[in-house]
This record gives C-alpha cells, structure tokens and sequence, in this order.
C-alpha cells in the first residue's frame, strides 16, 4: 500500500478528530453561556393573605391596586356597596388593571382589555378572568385571601 | 503632511491601495439616486448613538433604586446631560426611520437581487437589532411607561408555544419585571447587541464595497435602449460629499428636534400602580401594539395572541428569505411592490389609527 492510497482514510480521521475537537471547545464553552443566560429559579414563600387598607376609605364604585405578594392585586367596591378582590395583572399581556367608575368595570389601559365587577373578560383582548381572592374586613381593615 | 511622512507613515501603514481603489471606484448615478442615502445616514445615526451612549453610561446607573434618580441627574444637574439624553432618543428614532426607509428603498429598487441576497439578510438583521437596542433602551430610565411596556413586550414571547414561558424568563431574568430585567437589558444594550451589531455592520459594509450600489431595473432597461450605459459619479470625492451633506443635514434635523422637544422623563416605574391610561409604547412599534388590541381572545379555538405571533414571525422569517422567494421576472418585481406597499399601508393605517383612536 503507498502512501497516496492511505491519505485520504489518514485526511478523514483527522478532519473527525478536528471536528470532534472544535465541537467540544464549542458545546463546553456554548453549555455553561446557555445555562448562564436561563435566570435561577428563586422560590418565594406563597403569599395568602395581605391588608389592603380601610374599608370606609373605600367608596362605592371605586377600586384600590394593592402589592399581594410580589403582584398586584386590585380591590373594589361595588356600586352596591359589596367588596371584591381580584389579581390586578391583565390576563392578556401582564399589564396592572384599574377601576373605571364611568364604565363600572375593571379596565387596562394597554390594549382596552375589560373585566366586570366579577371579573370576567367581557370586552377586549383578554383571554380569561380574573383570578379571584375573598374579602374579609378585621375592624375596618380589608384583608384579602389567596383561595386555596 | 510632508511626502517624508506621508511616505513614512505608508510604509507602516500601507493603506495607498485601498484609497487608489476607492478614487477608482464609481457609484451608479440616475433618477432614484437620492434613496442610496438612507443607509449612509443610518449608519451616521449609529455612530452618534455609540457616541451620545458612551457619555451616558458616565452617569447611568443600572439598577431598580437608582436608574430613574440617575437620569434625573443626568438632565437636570449635569451640564449639556438633557441634550445628550435628548440627543441619544431622538437618534434612535431617526435611527429606525432611516433604517426603515433604506430596507423599503431596497425593496421598491430591487437591490436585494442576485448577487446581493447576503447584503438584504445583514441589513434586515441589522433592522432588528435596531428595534432590539430601542426595546432594550426604552426600560433604562425606569419610568412608569417604559415599566409598562417592557412587561407588555416581553409578555408576548410567552404565547410562543413549548418556551415562552422559558423565552419571557430570559428576557425578564425572572418571572416578573424586576430590578434583574433593567440589570438584564441594560446588559444586552451596551454590551451584547453593540458587539453582535458592529460585527454586522462590518460586514454589511464590506459587502456594499464589494458589490457596489445595485443599479434598479427599470434604470437598467433604460440604459440597454439608449447608446450610453448607466451614469456615474466617482466615489471619491463626489459621493462622499453627498453623503457628507446628508450627513449634515441629519445631524441639523437632530439638533433641532433635540433642542426644541427634549425627551420626558415621566414618572418613576411603581410596579404596584396601575397602567397609566393612554400608554403606547414608541411610534415605531404602535402599529403593532394597536394589531394586537383587534386580536380577538380566540381565533378558531387557538389563542389570539398565539396566532398574532405567529403571522408576524411568519413575516419576518418571509422577509429575511425574500431574495430567494422572489422570482426574477418583471411580474415578480410587481407582485412584490404590491405586498411591499400592502405592509406599509397595514403598517400606517395601523399607526394612524393608534394616533387617533384614544381608548374609551
């Protein structure tokens, strides 16, 4: 056998082991980044239960955005007089909700989205309800509960 | 200079082929030249944003507690700091305006053809980076609009199905918008995406030279008709001159509207307060965010959101690959300015109505 005839099984064995070598400099510099860019999980403890502030403060037919935990969440009262707690985050695109009295729901700003007094997506871009908390007053304090 | 140091320096530096070939070169000349300087400015435009960025950075600091106080600071206490904020937003916006101009210019001219499919894809590459750094930019002076948008943003990268929710948490650094997402973006605008960009421009640029400025058909076919081919001018030094004056003029525009409409800085980011009514995010991503307020909840039984992302991925990734797509025939080049207008119809029709159409 010469020489000529053993080269290209020799060229492709080196080509494989240059190529093997290049893949691992690249997957154990490219492993580590990719992992680096996905943030940790930090665990939070589960809020259930947070005060939103007086009860007489609150009038009929307004609402009030609360922090519940790490997110907003917002409390109304009725035009009836009824209290009601919602998570404030827009099921459409994240966005914090608000009361708006002349429309007697709850609204987003970003994109019009519209919740009622239940809060049911009942006009706009929103894909679902509200996720909703029960009410409970300590004096005249509201105090807001995660359901379980 | 002296021939000795000219000489001197030639001998270190030996650069006298290049500019022999660029006193050699010649640009194409005819009806549509003027549309060969959108990209001369957007580039211009870049240069004064990596300017006017650099200063800021001497000032910003990147964090929830502080990044609003510090931009305060740079435009009520430092000297010349509300000009050189003014200055780096409304540089971004001409920034995307030319960029825009320059791909749809290249589109209605064609330039996009055979051997220059590489120079559309760098440049349209470009064009999204370009939103990137404004998307990214928009967070850092930590103010109740710019808390908004980046939420609504980055909230749409979640209806991409299997890793959106793993998509929104690279972009956020986290489930929510934190303190780690404007850490997070300021991290991609200074450092990332300048580093991805220049690489590109390089090659844009290198690419340009190479092919030289694409002649449109309709000029070609012109020239084929007549005794004399296409008009020319030298590179050096009439079309650089001419790049020069646009050069100017762009930065007149940006002096003017920076002097005489500084940037607000609105309130501080409250992430516990509601969305403020009428909040937009900038004009060039209004047609958009008004697309995604028609979205119904579902479109036949799959979610809305979901399809919207879709369509609009569905188009860029058309686009990028428009150079292969297209046929070369004349009925080709008129079906594409027919779609081309479409978008830019859709795309202001939609801004307009976001302008006009408050929310009730």
């Amino acid at each position: 056998m010469t020489s000529m005839e053993k080269g290209p099984g020799r060229r492709s064995l080196l080509n494989w082991l240059l190529g093997l070598w290049g893949g691992g400099v690249l997957g154990s510099v490219a492993y580590p980044v990719a992992r680096y860019l996905a943030p940790p999980d930090i665990p939070e403890a589960a809020t259930l239960s947070v005060g939103a502030g007086s009860a007489r403060a609150l009038a009929p037919n307004s609402g009030r955005v609360v922090p519940f935990g790490s997110r907003p969440a917002i409390v109304v009262r009725t035009p009836a007089g009824e209290l009601r707690a919602f998570s404030a985050t827009c099921t459409h695109l994240d966005c914090t909700v608000q009361y708006r009295p002349d429309l007697q729901r709850i609204w987003c700003a970003c994109h019009n989205g519209q919740y009622d007094l239940n809060g049911r997506n009942v006009a706009g871009p929103p894909p679902r309800p509200l996720d909703s908390y029960d009410v409970n007053l300590n004096g005249d304090e509201i105090v807001i509960v995660r359901r379980s | 200079m002296g021939a000795r140091a000219r000489a001197w320096l030639e001998e270190r530096v030996p650069l006298a082929d290049v500019v022999d070939a660029l006193r050699h070169k010649r640009v194409p000349h005819h009806r549509y030249s003027v549309w060969y300087y959108f990209g001369g400015m957007t580039l211009f435009l870049f240069g004064i944003q990596v300017g006017t960025g650099a200063l800021l950075l001497l000032y910003y600091r990147p964090s929830a507690t502080e990044a609003y106080e510090s931009v305060q600071f740079i435009v009520t206490r430092v000297p010349f700091g509300w000009l050189v904020r003014s200055i780096h937003a409304w540089s971004s916006n001409l920034m995307v305006g030319c960029a825009v101009a320059h791909l749809f210019s290249v589109l209605f001219l064609h330039a996009y053809r055979r051997p220059r499919e590489l120079t559309w894809v760098t440049g349209l590459i470009l064009l999204l980076l370009t939103l990137a750094f404004g998307f990214t930019g928009y967070l850092l002076p930590w103010n109740q609009i710019s808390f908004f948008a980046t939420r609504v943003g980055t909230d749409i990268a979640a209806s991409v199905p299997g890793v959106g929710h793993g998509l929104v948490r690279f972009l956020r650094g986290g489930n929510d918008v934190t303190g780690a997402t404007l850490t997070r973006l300021f991290g991609f605008h200074v450092a990332i995406l300048p580093a991805i960009a220049t690489a590109l421009v390089g090659l844009h640029l290198l690419l340009v030279q190479r092919h030289g400025m694409s002649v449109p058909p309709s000029v070609e076919r012109d020239a084929a008709g007549s005794p004399g081919t296409v008009r020319s001018i030298p590179f050096l030094p009439h079309f650089i001159l001419r790049d020069l004056f646009a050069w100017t003029a762009t930065l007149a525009a940006l002096a003017a509207l920076s002097t005489f409409y500084p940037q607000e800085l609105g309130i501080k980011a409250d992430p516990f307060a509601p969305a403020p009514a009428g909040i937009r995010p900038e004009w060039y991503f209004l047609w958009a965010f008004e697309a995604l307020k028609h979205v119904p909840a579902t479109i036949a039984g799959i979610n809305g959101e979901f399809v919207a992302v879709a369509v609009m991925g569905t188009g860029a990734a058309a686009a990028l690959a428009l150079p292969f797509l297209v046929p070369q025939t004349p009925t080709g080049h008129r079906v594409l300015v027919w779609l081309g207008v479409a978008a830019l119809a859709f795309m202001g029709g939609m801004t307009a109505l976001a302008l006009t159409g408050g929310a009730p």
